[in-house]
């Protein structure tokens, strides 16, 4: 018997490859190296990106599949891929002087980095049910690792093994619903093959095929912290090194809907009046308990969490509204989201200092006095986070709300504005805290390392400016998305 | 070529923010010379709209237009017609003496307070010019964060976070809704004409069905009638006011309140025509609510800044009932009535701020006989009072009196209720006056009080011009909006309410 190995080109999946090396050179250089010389691994990190982003800029407009059609080609995959590498840089910049005020500046916590994106590129460009699998998984174990990267420390320890449970517990699911699938397509777990398939309606009306719906759901729904798979979330990124935390709220969930995005729009579109309703109670109740908890927290890191849990909720609002613009605002309001909360989680961890001692958000009352630019680059990205022009926060619910209202959902609409009214308030009491009360104590001095300050210039100046001139992200947003069928 | 005024006046203030970036913090004097200078520039370039604006067309002027986000139909695109030119050059006209009131009132962080205020005058001027929905909601939103910041950092110390938070969650809740009844008719603009845009001028006169301008008007409605504010929705006016430092005060009776109003002439009347006419009833009703009942509780205040609020929400039903009349002496004078409560009431919080500023205490109680120590600071407040009662004489009589007027046309009962009002107003305005001005100097703290400096008489000195000149001569004014409202009230009477019942626009039976 002879194996005949497909064709394919490696320069596809370049930007994988390139991380996937660059994280076994870290590894390889930690155990060779003599103890104490790790201070390139950020750089060593920030290169390999950098090589990556250079090859997805050269694989952009490349269209089609490779690799025996396990993998998609297309602009899609491509604006995740520099919404993960530029997450995953910002994490990087923001982790050395971090991981160093615990002892824990090690060269696999950037080689974990570097596989969970890896696996995220996975996620987004795959062509078959597997490959998504197989990408959540690298991309879920190594991040489960780097939530309990404090051995010592008891929070993420149980941070690690939370996720770590419920995780494994929902990849379950999504993989019951793969193998529902299968049967309901007639046996085939490529995506442009049930596509087909799926539009036929014997497949469409079997339960099975709706079970599949379902159980995808559910799994895709955990890893993008939608309610009711939420529970997870406030522990987990209470937990975590705030590094992590940041990298979690915002690559994983970007990858996590990078999936949920391209199975639901491509595959299942002919079961959409089916999975619509389902994701509108979802995205309301999503983003109504994430706000509404997020006003009862007292710990930054938590409060931040809440809000992640309702930013997944407007965020299901561009998946329900599943039109054109739906997949465009998702895609533009990730980007901004990623820019608005690495910049937030930065003032987090240079806020927090010596093992994250000052985590309470009275911590930061008089921080407007005390550190004013600090304070105002933090207002900065609450106003963002609220959804307040000239932000990109604003101009991202714009999209999405718009998205909503195109496909004649004006309830959820209402109900999404009525629920950024209610995150207002919490945002604004970090605001009140800085600008409008003394300080507790002395806060003492704030230790502005280059890379970190280099964060809070990028995201700061990034939020304004997709704020004010969104028109290049949406065009880029919308020759992203052209390959799903309608729009 | 066509100079860019209104741009200059949206940007110059934000560019002025930039300046005062980089003067020292400690160098107080020096940060309130360069806003006065630059808060006087912006006024002086404002002086050409006045020059140049032809008063006999209806069309916007000093238009500019640049596309923002095509894609999407959005455009920077700004003008000015007659409703927008006078609040425009109210509120530059206002900025400089706002600065000058500042100048012993702020001593910390002043360099905030200055950039808060320029951000602020940015945002206002750009409600008052934008013309594309858009870029309209944009300022909107944008003003609030300034406000917010002067109330709560700036604002009395017990309350002010209370009444900053207040509000901001008032004001955006309405603007919220707003934002989805824009979106609903963007693209119910889209699909009647195929072609997607924000520009406002292209959706006046677009049919919409009826249930549809129900709700639409009732979402933009809101978000105005909360920044008016109307009864029921005033509850933040006065803890605002009351709590935020005496130029917040200032900015937001003078011209916050007048984007609720500006925002029913300029939106929901010429957009959703039909319900603007079916509303009638209700909004006349609810505007002479706030005229008597704003003027009941002034009656019963202690504190006097909350009194002025609340003569505030009297004010403004006058406003309200004279838009909502679509007759050409209530239209005009709720536009000039606009003007004069920026100017008296703007004056009255100088007023209130300057002897605050004094004694650290705005209770009438702890007054009484200051016009002895103070003659020229009693004076003023005269005058000023008495405009604010309707003088005949004075510019608030002139407003009041075409407001009642329209009225009387319109509907005899709405006129006769609100007439009431303006007994209500020279009662609880003179027994202020009599409890804080007249008798003896009982409280011995009050008798070594200063008068005003030439600083502080510099601020009213043009104030009481415009009183004076308003009340004297209405015409120079009411020139400039003559055609706008024309225009408008012809576009008004082109439809009539439809004869349906509420029962039946729930239903969605009415078309």
């Amino acid at each position: 018997m002879s194996v005949t190995i497909p064709s394919f080109t490696l320069s596809s999946i370049g930007p994988w490859l390139t991380l996937t090396v660059g994280a076994i050179f870290l590894l390889l250089l930690d155990a060779l190296s003599p103890k104490g010389r790790k201070a390139y691994f950020p750089q060593l990190s920030l290169v390999a990106l950098g090589i990556a982003a250079l090859q997805t800029y050269c694989l952009w407009g490349r269209s089609g599949t490779d690799f025996a059609r396990m993998i998609y080609l297309d602009n899609f995959s491509f604006f995740f891929y520099f919404i993960f590498i530029l997450g995953t840089a910002l994490t990087v910049m923001l982790s050395r002087q971090y991981l160093e005020d615990w002892g824990k500046n090690l060269g696999e916590y950037y080689a974990l980095v570097l596989f969970a994106t890896a696996g995220m590129m996975l996620m987004a460009s795959s062509a078959h049910f597997i490959m998504i699998f197989l990408g959540l998984e690298v991309m879920s174990i190594a991040v489960y690792v780097l939530a309990g990267l404090f051995r010592e420390d008891f929070k993420s320890n149980e941070a690690a093994l939370k996720y770590l449970i419920l995780g494994a517990f929902s990849s379950a699911f999504l993989l019951f619903g793969m193998a529902m699938l299968y049967g309901a397509a007639g046996g085939t777990l490529y995506l442009p093959d049930l596509a087909a398939r799926l539009t036929d309606k014997a497949f469409v009306s079997t339960p099975l095929a709706l079970l599949a719906v379902a159980l995808l759901i559910v799994g895709f729904g955990f890893k993008v912290a939608s309610f009711p798979f939420h529970m997870w979330t406030p522990d987990v990124y209470e937990g975590a090194p705030t590094s992590v935390t940041a990298f979690m709220a915002v690559g994983v969930k970007a990858a996590a809907f990078a999936a949920f995005a391209r199975v639901f729009f491509l595959v299942f579109p002919s079961l959409k009046v089916d999975w619509v309703m389902v994701l509108w109670v979802l995205a309301v109740a999503t983003m109504t308990i994430g706000n509404v908890t997020a006003i009862a927290q007292t710990n930054i890191k938590r409060m931040l969490a809440y809000s992640s849990i309702a930013h997944a909720g407007y965020l299901m609002v561009g998946l329900v509204a599943a039109n054109q613009l739906g997949a465009v605002s998702l895609l533009y309001y990730l980007l901004a989201y990623t820019l608005m909360n690495l910049g937030a989680f930065g003032v987090v961890i240079l806020v927090g200092r010596k093992k994250d001692a000052y985590l309470n958000i009275y911590d930061y009352s008089g921080l407007g006095a005390q550190h004013p630019v600090l304070a105002a680059t933090m207002a900065l990205f609450m106003f963002a986070l609220a959804g307040i022009p000239p932000t990109a926060g604003f101009v991202g619910k714009f999209y999405l709300f718009s998205a909503a209202v195109q496909a004649g959902f004006i309830w959820l609409a209402i109900l999404g504005v009525m629920n950024s009214l209610v995150s207002v308030y919490y945002y604004l009491r970090i605001t009140v805290l800085m600008y409008m009360k003394p300080a507790e104590a002395d806060l003492g001095p704030v230790a502005f390392s280059p890379a970190t300050t280099a964060v809070l210039v990028a995201t700061a100046v990034g939020v304004l400016w997709a704020g004010v001139f969104p028109g290049f992200l949406y065009n880029l947003a919308v020759n992203s998305v052209k390959i799903f069928p309608g729009m | 070529m066509k100079l860019p005024i209104l741009s200059f006046l949206v940007f110059f203030p934000i560019a002025g923010m930039v300046i005062l970036l980089f003067i020292d913090r400690k160098n107080h004097k020096m940060l309130k010379e360069a806003t006065l200078a630059i808060s006087l520039v912006e006024f002086v370039v404002s002086l050409p709209l006045w020059f140049w604006f032809d008063g006999k067309t209806a069309a916007m002027q000093f238009v500019e237009r640049y596309n923002w986000l095509p894609q999407y139909g959005i455009s920077y695109y700004v003008g000015v017609d007659g409703f927008s030119l006078l609040l425009i050059l109210l509120t530059t006209f206002l900025t400089p003496l706002c600065v000058l009131a500042t100048w012993t009132d702020i001593q910390h962080r002043v360099k905030e307070f200055m950039i808060c205020l320029l951000g602020l005058i940015a945002g206002m001027i750009g409600v008052f010019v934008a013309l594309d929905l858009f870029l309209f909601y944009v300022f909107w939103e944008v003003m609030l964060i300034p406000m917010y910041l002067l109330i709560g950092v700036w604002g009395n110390p017990a309350r002010r976070v209370y009444a900053a938070i207040k509000f901001f969650l008032f004001t955006m809740f309405g603007s919220l809704l707003m934002l989805v009844a824009i979106l609903v008719l963007y693209f119910h603009y889209g699909k009647t004409t195929g072609t997607y845009t924000f520009d406002l001028l292209k959706m006046y006169g677009l049919s919409i069905p009826f249930n549809m301008q129900f709700w639409m008007f009732l979402a933009f409605g809101l978000a105005f009638a909360i920044k008016v504010p109307m009864f029921p929705f005033h509850t933040w006016l006065p803890d605002a006011h009351t709590e935020a430092p005496t130029v917040g005060s200032v900015i937001l009776a003078a011209v916050l309140l007048k984007m609720g109003t500006y925002g029913f002439l300029r939106f929901n009347m010429p957009l959703f025509p039909q319900a603007a006419h079916y509303f009638v009833p209700l909004f006349s009703i609810l505007a002479l609510i706030g005229i008597v009942y704003g003027a009941l509780v002034c009656m019963m205040q202690k504190d006097l800044k909350r009194l002025i609020a609340f003569s505030s929400v009297s004010h403004l039903g006058f406003v309200m009932l004279g838009l909502f009349t679509y007759t050409m002496a209530g239209v005009q004078g709720g536009i000039i009535q606009m003007i004069n409560h920026g100017l008296s009431t703007g004056a009255l919080f100088f007023i209130v701020g300057m002897i605050y500023e004094r004694r650290h205490t705005r209770m009438i109680a702890d007054f009484g006989g200051l016009s002895t120590p103070m003659p020229i600071y009693a004076t003023i407040f005269m005058i000023v009072s008495l405009s604010s009662i309707g003088l005949p004489g004075l510019n608030g009589f002139i407003g009041e009196f075409l407001i009642l007027l329209g009225a009387f046309k319109a509907n005899m009962v709405y006129a006769t209720i609100a007439a009431t009002g303006v007994i209500f107003a020279a009662c609880y305005m003179l027994w202020m006056f009599q409890r804080v001005m007249f008798g003896k100097v009982e409280n011995e703290k009050n008798r070594t009080l200063k008068d005003l400096s030439p600083r502080e008489i510099a601020i009213f000195a043009p104030l009481i011009l415009f009183i004076v000149w308003i009340g004297v001569y209405p015409n120079t004014f009411l020139d400039k909006t003559k055609a706008t409202t024309e225009n408008f009230i012809a576009m008004m009477e082109k439809v009539k309410a439809p004869q349906v019942s509420f029962y039946q626009v729930i239903k969605g039976e009415a078309k």
